[in-house]
């Protein structure tokens, strides 16, 4: 064995990216995936240049034997790297990294909390003590402590010019299907006609530097023909728009399909997925979302700029040394980015930080929330100064409502909660069990046929309508709107303020009734898609809608029926008693609710958009109801119900676990298994601890003082211990296979003639935690969630008996809720 | 690593310094005035170019439809609004996306169809079929395999973009492989 292993290390030495074709793999399992890693880990792995072989390839060898275990996972802490005590074979500076690679993680597994924690603390301990020796050290203790701050405003500044540039470029490119700006084929249709006097208050948008393609090709704009010939080119430019969205990402950056949102949650709460927040995700994320959102698809772009904002934070990580080497706080510093994120979709600076605290965050510490505000406010203002709407507003929502709600419309307000929350639930089972025909059957296979496909059909169905051509964030915002006399929107149809020609209004809305179908066919099917998509902004529209109508047909009841009982009292005949526009953005609050269950958030965005606390008590109640008739159906939202689809190890933090299982039911090996293996702290030699390693899949082995007493010693990490023996073996004069494995302080007596012992107390976690076979199991798992544990071992007597890991847990919560627990792919 | 970083970072501040200090090109502020009917006399719009402090309806309303005593009824029903815009961010958003978006389909078909074509002449048509890992593979980035092999022997610096590039697509491909084929990660 230990022969077979040196075979395969040099096997993988030689050919190293061939080298993923080893036998012992699962098929259809990802091992192969972490091998290559990411850019971002070249620079902990390059410091140590040429002194180690490390430099020149871009991960560490015998890593890639398989990491996927069975239930151990990688929890040693490198406290070791120095504080505590250790042996003289071990450095022992935690601000410089003892052996390149050590502390780091494999691909798709979860981070140690509470090894980065007490790594930052030691770092910070030391800083501050060498800071009283000299003034240098003291400049750096202080800029170490203002890094955080600079990097929030890097953040912001680098994520507000983003999405300036992503908005100025959407608005553009969506216009580019209609036609062309002869003064400048930069300039979209309202900076076209920006200066020109011919636009009148019925068309707006009319003026002779702007061309349609029709009037292009084949000089007029009225007529059959023209039609037609706008209706191709409307055809040709969406289908274009989706190929190159697709195979762009396809090509260059797969990682940059779907919204981000699930995965960017699953990786706050500690999991690892290398690339995913890298920089060529970055580059094709952000040019393809302008692509998707502008080929006419039913796609928001929050989603998506939530995650470009997190790849910004990713990538200016690697300028701080702080943040780079510390896995925890990064995942701070990308928390503050998805506040930044939702902050520059909306404009709403409080609601991005609390969207950040509700839904995507796992860990919060108040610390974060000043620095997402921080952060948020900087993109705002960035993104401002950009100015991509040619005026000072923010974000398209802007809306003044006049006229104030009485009680009795609570009632249709809690309806469109009703209807919320149906479509809610409608939607995520729907889009749920979509993608799960996806991911199995062969419909998945063909992403660019699927994406043309979908493409053609909706700019075919959407082009006649005026309303289902327009993009979706001006949907939302005619429908917001409050009709007063300087309104042209044909939602409106007033001729004078004192005769409502309902008539005018009731035709629109016919219209706006044959939008819904669409969306939600089109829209469960497609998200998340096959480029960067996002659900925000579709679903506003659909209850958008919906909320219009009602309001619409509220309006006409009370204008026809006035002398009712419920409209007497404070309606009076001709007055302007109900605003359809406030129906609208109730209907959208409801209804995104439902989708996703956030409420606070949501209901500051929407409060926002009219800076007016009375809108606060219907928006809440609609909130509040279409979650709990969401809920009724299924408690998950939609990101929660795309992580459990993709199998994520994520623990989800408002969960109760209501069963009443002890430690020793889910801890393993359960009583067929094979017996739990483990390292002694001393007695084995190097040789020995290899062939363990190599025959098993575990990511970690506790340490005990012999086989006989089984008593704990520590917990030592795969791949700390591979990286060391590795190490040790090319650097450590005579270290060879039959050296002995030292854990202990001090090495035992040895004969003169044997080689000397690989000390490897500095890679062990002193302290693991540990539980009795007897706690209940909803103490284990309020454990687990509140450190932010990996895994922790079961004692009985005192002496170690098993193990329980995150996705043992995951596992036994999925079969308790009747679900596979076969599922949980990840640990 | 960290200049290319930091470079990235220098651009992203150039772009916004230039979107807040580009000149006031005066075509780029207007006033805009919407006047609703009135009347007999139409709704209309006017825009001037004038600066804030002339940003109202006896400024901009020109001719003004309406005789002596009837002006200020009907200016008090208009709505003048100041807006302001830089023509010389959006040309640039627009040209960079553009470039940036040209230069990403140039790359991916030299990768797809050129790079292929220049190895196969340059190493010998019996290499490819060393990668049993690749057969039927028609992504791009299908050889990394064996110029990675052919690298080790020349420690220059050619060799180490080039290495690091196969590094790259060697990603890119498994990234592809868990997302679209095996359905593993976002579905």
């Amino acid at each position: 064995t230990m022969f077979q292993f040196v075979n395969l290390h040099l096997k993988r030495a030689a050919d190293r990216f061939g080298g993923m074709e080893n036998p012992e793999y699962r098929t259809g399992s990802f091992e192969a995936l972490h091998h290559p890693s990411d850019d971002d880990d070249d620079e902990m792995v390059d410091i140590a240049g040429a002194t180690l072989d490390f430099s020149s390839t871009d991960d560490v060898p015998p890593l890639s034997s398989g990491a996927y275990d069975e239930y151990s996972s990688c929890s040693g802490s490198s406290r070791a790297a120095g504080m505590n005590g250790n042996g003289p074979g071990n450095l022992v500076d935690p601000l410089e990294d003892p052996v390149p690679g050590l502390g780091t993680y494999e691909d798709f597994n979860t981070i140690d909390w509470v090894r980065e924690k007490s790594k930052d603390r030691d770092r910070h301990r030391e800083i501050t003590n060498k800071s009283r020796q000299s003034t240098v050290a003291l400049l750096h203790s202080v800029s170490d402590a203002f890094s955080g701050w600079l990097l929030m405003l890097l953040v912001g500044l680098m994520s507000g010019a983003l999405a300036g540039g992503i908005d100025i470029a959407a608005h553009w490119l969506t216009d580019m299907k209609d036609g062309v700006c002869l003064i400048g084929f930069w300039f979209n249709h309202e900076h076209c006609c920006w200066t020109s006097n011919e636009t009148t208050f019925q068309e707006r948008d009319r003026c002779p530097q702007w061309q349609s393609w029709a009037e292009l090709i084949t000089g007029t704009s009225e007529g059959a023909f023209a039609y037609i010939v706008n209706y191709v080119m409307y055809i040709f430019w969406a289908l274009l728009f989706s190929f190159l969205a697709v195979i762009l990402v396809r090509a260059f950056a797969p990682y940059a399909c779907g919204s981000g949102i699930p995965e960017i949650k699953t990786i706050l709460s500690g999991f690892i997925i290398r690339g995913y927040l890298g920089k060529w995700t970055l580059i094709i994320k952000t040019i393809t979302l302008v692509l998707a959102v502008s080929s006419g698809l039913s796609l928001g772009k929050e989603g998506p700029l939530v995650h470009v904002a997190c790849c910004c934070a990713n990538i200016l990580c690697h300028l701080f040394t702080k943040y780079r080497k510390n896995e925890a706080k990064r995942r701070e510093v990308l928390s503050a980015a998805a506040a930044v994120g939702v902050s520059v979709a909306f404009g709403a600076p409080i609601g991005g930080v609390l969207f950040s605290l509700e839904e995507v965050s796992y860990y919060f510490p108040l610390k974060t929330l000043w620095r997402s505000f921080f952060a948020a406010l900087v993109a705002a203002f960035t993104l401002r100064s950009i100015n991509p709407f040619g005026n000072s507003r923010l974000v398209l929502f802007y809306v003044e409502f006049h006229a104030p709600w009485h009680l009795v419309e609570l009632g249709p307000f809690i309806l469109l909660g009703i209807f919320g929350g149906l479509w809610g639930a409608l939607f995520i089972r729907a889009n749920i069990a979509w993608c799960r025909r996806r991911k199995s059957t062969r419909l998945g296979h063909y992403p660019v046929i699927e994406v043309l496909v979908v493409a053609a059909l909706t700019a075919v169905i959407a082009y006649p309508n005026s309303y289902t051509r327009m993009s979706g964030a001006e949907l939302i915002s005619e429908l917001f709107n409050d009709c007063s006399l300087l309104d042209s929107s044909q939602l409106c149809g007033y001729k004078q303020p004192i005769d409502y020609p309902y008539w005018c209004e009731c035709k629109q809305t016919l219209c706006l009734i044959r939008k819904p179908v669409c969306p939600i066919r089109n829209h469960s099917v497609y998200y998340p898609s096959r480029f960067p998509s996002g659900l925000f902004i579709p679903s506003m529209a659909v209850g958008a809608i919906a909320g219009r109508l009602l309001g619409v047909g509220m309006e006409q009841l009370a204008y026809y029926n006035h002398d009712w009982f419920i409209f007497k009292g404070w309606c009076s005949p001709g007055a302007d008693c109900i605003t359809p526009g406030l129906y609208a953005m109730v209907g959208a609050a409801a209804c995104l609710g439902g989708v996703t269950r956030m409420t606070v958030s949501l209901v500051v965005h929407h409060v926002r958009a009219d800076w007016r606390l009375e809108y606060i008590v219907p928006l809440m109640a609609a909130t509040m109801t279409s979650k709990w008739v969401a809920d009724a159906f299924g408690r998950e939202g939609i990101y929660e119900a795309h992580i459990r689809l993709n199998g994520y190890p994520f623990l989800e933090p408002k969960e109760e676990f209501e069963h009443s299982s002890l430690a020793v039911d889910v801890m393993r090996p359960r009583r067929s298994d094979p017996a739990l293996a483990v390292l002694t702290q001393e007695g084995m030699t190097v040789g020995e601890v290899e062939a363990l390693v190599e025959s098993t899949h575990y990511s970690g082995f506790p340490v005990v003082v012999s086989q006989e007493s089984q008593r704990l010693v520590g917990f030592v990490l795969r791949r700390d211990l591979l990286i060391s023996i590795d190490n040790a073996r090319k650097r450590q004069e005579g270290v060879v296979s039959a050296s002995q494995v030292v854990f202990t302080e001090h090495a035992p007596a040895q004969a003169a003639e044997a080689p000397p012992p690989l000390r490897l107390r500095g890679i062990m976690d002193l302290s693991p935690f540990t539980v009795t076979d007897h706690t209940p199991m909803d103490i284990t798992v309020d454990i687990f969630r509140k450190l932010g544990l990996r895994q922790c071992l079961v004692t009985h007597n005192g002496r170690l008996l098993g193990i329980i890991t995150k996705k043992d847990i995951l596992k036994h919560m999925a079969q308790i809720a009747n679900r596979d627990p076969d599922s949980i792919l990840f640990n | 690593m960290k200049s290319v970083f930091l470079l990235e970072f220098f651009s992203v501040l150039c772009f916004v310094l230039l979107s807040t200090v580009t000149a006031k090109n005066s075509e780029d502020i207007r006033c805009k005035c919407i006047c609703p009917p009135y009347r007999d006399v139409e709704g209309q719009i006017y825009k001037q170019n004038v600066s804030l402090k002339d940003c109202n309806c006896l400024h901009v309303v020109e001719p003004m439809p309406v005789e002596g005593k009837d002006v200020e009824a009907y200016c008090l029903r208009c709505e003048c609004k100041y807006e302001e815009r830089s023509s010389g961010t959006i040309k640039f958003t627009i040209i960079m996306y553009l470039s940036i978006l040209g230069l990403l389909l140039l790359y991916m078909v030299y990768l797809t169809l050129l790079e292929p074509m220049l190895k196969r002449r340059l190493f010998g048509h019996s290499q490819l079929i060393q990668n049993d890992d690749d057969v039927g593979d028609q992504q791009p980035f299908a050889n990394a395999h064996n110029v990675l092999s052919r690298s080790h022997s020349r420690p220059n610096m050619l060799n180490k973009v080039e290495h690091a590039q196969q590094r790259w697509r060697r990603q890119v491909q498994e990234q592809r492989k868990s997302v679209f084929d095996r359905h593993v990660v976002l579905s």
